[in-house]
């Protein structure tokens, strides 16, 4: 069984959520990311989304387009990142899923980079610039390595698309809070709620929630309804802040940050009936 | 129904596919916050080609506010000047604006109307498709804000003045690299979240499915005039059709209606900058290989990790790492043959355009103008070469001065 399918299905029977922190391999680099994950797994965290960098993220921010555009400068490459998996890999029993563009995946040759990501150990891939036409060939490229392929679907995909997404993907479904790119906002969409239970009367995967996704406050509310709850811009414009100031301060800031949100996502002190 | 050039967007071939596939090329490879914008977009473009009042509106402004159609001059003194075939210039450097580029951004403004959409976001590298689009804009009465990086915008301080006095918004695009790409990219994340009240008018013959069509089709009026006044002026078709390529609008939209006329020749030039090397060119076809970006499958200039590589070109309309789909199709079919002209071949035709025939060229058409005066001396002088001139020079005066060391020499 995949690892992930795996967690969601225990976390299902525990009747627990979690928190899916993201992040942008490289930043601020490679060896500090490898400590940054194993934080995250310490911190309680069961799943974590690892981002490779590509010079042309459409889909995200300025925050975490900067990273990218930090890990570039610093020469991390896609092959690299898996390099840090692959070593990284004993020591870890969280389920790792990477982001990355289908350009890489594409000029990698599909076959070629869903191999590679399974022998580094990674569990399930996210690509976020693939919509559903065009992803057979990678979807089924990830099947055969036993990798699940999560599909997005935004406040903007009509509810029978959806469904054809959602039958399209393993693993979980990455549902977006709102229409855009990633960052950080004030508020979740207030119809998010309502997304989610629609779209659990088409599928019976899990359903993560990203974009837009800042704090444990917000964590707490989108784990009320969702399966996960997905961080990225927040952490990194936190990893950003302390560039400067070396590894150890970005290991710490983020490890107690990822805790905080951690937090969240668990047990909820206020259960709406 | 005014007597005009005549543009007809209907489709004269099966390409792209329901998909948007030229073959392997071209498709939607966004991400679905987009999906349902490029969707509407595609019921809203395909009802409104079919609709004779909106072609007859776009014919009636493409004739009395850009000047169409443009004319096809032929050049004696470039003739002379190659020794062989007769070289005809199809005159887009006389259209509203200055270039071709209107054509495209005119009749996706017309689009965004008919949409209900108030406002309007496009990217620009040296300026000419921001500049031609606050312009549409301007006279439609629509909001517009022009993505551009903050390197071009610094190369381009005079069409940065000119968008604003048109009542453009220059937003600065200060990611990546600073340029042309960066600004798609920008313009692209805008439109996710700004799409149910936005039109994007993308700028070439790229980006998802229907954009490479869209653009290709408003563009084509260019060829279909050219083929009449072939026939009209030279008395059959001509022997060879010579265009640059960045994107390619300008060359999609002249080739587009000979694509079935067999026994013409049709080229398309790529920058070849200032060597072959990873960085020194901008020519995706003749150096790069197939790759997803920006929204589709083409050839790009990537790295063997798949991320764009930096281009050079001499022309900054020329400087794109991409190509639109439908001339990867071509190029694969073997219909359109591409090439490469470098920086200083093609500032050599700047020049000898100007000494011979008055006209200055943008350095972008330059290139394809470089190439003719080669392709002519191969030809024989029963035989006929047309040459797009997509844009005038006067943009290009500083770079110019620059490199010729005009401002060094007195007389």
């Amino acid at each position: 069984m995949n690892r992930i399918d795996a967690i969601f299905d225990q976390l299902r029977q525990d009747g627990s959520k979690t928190l899916i922190p993201f992040l942008a391999a490289g930043d601020p680099d490679l060896p500090t990311t490898a400590r940054l994950l194993t934080a995250t797994q310490e911190a309680g965290v069961r799943v974590c989304e690892i981002g490779i960098p590509f010079s042309d993220p459409i889909a995200d921010g300025p925050v975490i387009q900067a990273s990218m555009t930090h890990a570039l400068n610093q020469g991390v490459q896609p092959k690299a990142v898996l390099e840090m998996i692959a070593k990284l890999r004993p020591s870890l029993d969280m389920a790792l899923v990477v982001m990355v563009s289908y350009s890489i995946v594409y000029r990698m040759g599909v076959d070629s980079f869903m191999a590679q990501s399974r022998e580094a150990g990674v569990d399930g891939v996210i690509l976020p610039d693939l919509p559903l036409e065009e992803s057979a060939p990678a979807r089924a490229a990830a099947a055969k390595q036993n990798l699940t392929f999560s599909l997005l679907i935004a406040p903007t995909t009509p509810t029978d698309r959806a469904q054809q997404i959602a039958k399209a993907s393993t693993g979980f479904i990455y549902l977006l809070s709102r229409a855009g790119i990633t960052g950080e906002r004030a508020e979740i969409a207030q119809d998010l709620p309502q997304r989610v239970e629609s779209l659990r009367k088409v599928t019976s995967l899990p359903i993560a929630v990203g974009f837009g996704v800042s704090d444990r406050q917000q964590v707490r509310q989108v784990v009320r309804t969702a399966d996960a709850a997905i961080v990225g811009s927040a952490i990194m414009r936190r990893v950003a802040q302390c560039r400067d100031q070396g590894p150890d301060a970005v290991v710490d800031q983020v490890s107690r940050f990822v805790a905080d949100l951690a937090q969240g996502a668990a047990a909820d002190p206020s259960p709406t009936p | 129904m005014p007597h005009t050039s005549a543009a007809d967007l209907l489709p004269q071939r099966p390409e792209p596919n329901p998909g948007g596939h030229f073959g392997d090329y071209g498709g939607v490879y966004v991400p679905e916050t987009l999906h349902a914008a490029v969707a509407q977009l595609a019921e809203a473009y395909d009802k409104a080609r079919q609709d004779k009042a909106f072609t007859d509106q776009f014919n009636l402004l493409l004739r009395d506010y850009v000047g169409r159609p443009t004319p096809l001059y032929e050049a004696p003194g470039l003739t002379r000047h190659a020794g062989s075939a007769r070289i005809y210039l199809k005159r887009e450097d006389l259209a509203h604006t200055g270039a071709h580029k209107i054509n495209n951004s005119l009749g996706q403004c017309l689009l965004a109307v008919r949409m209900g959409k108030k406002r309007i976001i496009a990217e620009t590298g040296a300026g000419q498709h921001g500049v031609a689009t606050a312009t549409a804009a301007a006279m439609l009465g629509l909001t517009c804000d022009v993505f551009m990086g903050t390197e071009d915008m610094r190369r381009q301080r005079p069409n940065v003045l000119r968008m604003e006095l048109l009542g453009t918004r220059v937003v600065p695009v200060s990611s990546g690299s600073c340029t042309l790409k960066d600004a798609t990219n920008a313009a692209l994340r805008d439109w996710m979240e700004s799409s149910d009240h936005t039109h994007y008018v993308i700028g070439s013959v790229v980006g998802p499915h229907p954009f490479p069509t869209i653009v290709r089709d408003l563009q084509s009026v260019i060829g279909r005039e050219c083929r009449r006044q072939c026939l009209e002026q030279i008395g059959s078709l001509p022997n060879a059709l010579v265009a640059c390529v960045g994107g390619g609008s300008n060359a999609a939209g002249l080739f587009y209606p000979f694509v079935e006329d067999a026994s013409v020749k049709m080229i398309g030039v790529e920058a070849g900058g200032r060597g072959q090397g990873q960085g020194d060119h901008a020519a995706p076809i003749s150096f790069g290989k197939p790759g997803v970006l920006h929204g589709s499958l083409s050839y790009v200039l990537q790295d063997p990790d798949g991320q764009t590589s930096p281009v050079h070109s001499i022309s900054a309309g020329l400087d794109y790492p991409g190509v639109g789909p439908e001339h990867a199709y071509w190029n694969d079919l073997g219909r359109v043959q591409y090439t490469t002209v470098t920086d200083t071949q093609a500032l050599e035709a700047f020049t000898t355009l100007a000494k011979l025939e008055g006209i200055i060229p943008a350095l972008e058409s330059s290139h394809a103008l470089a190439h003719a005066l080669q392709l002519a001396k191969q030809m024989t002088k029963d035989q006929t070469l047309v040459v797009n001139l997509s844009g005038r020079g006067d943009k290009d005066m500083d770079e110019a001065v620059r490199l010729l060391g005009l401002d060094q020499k007195k007389d």
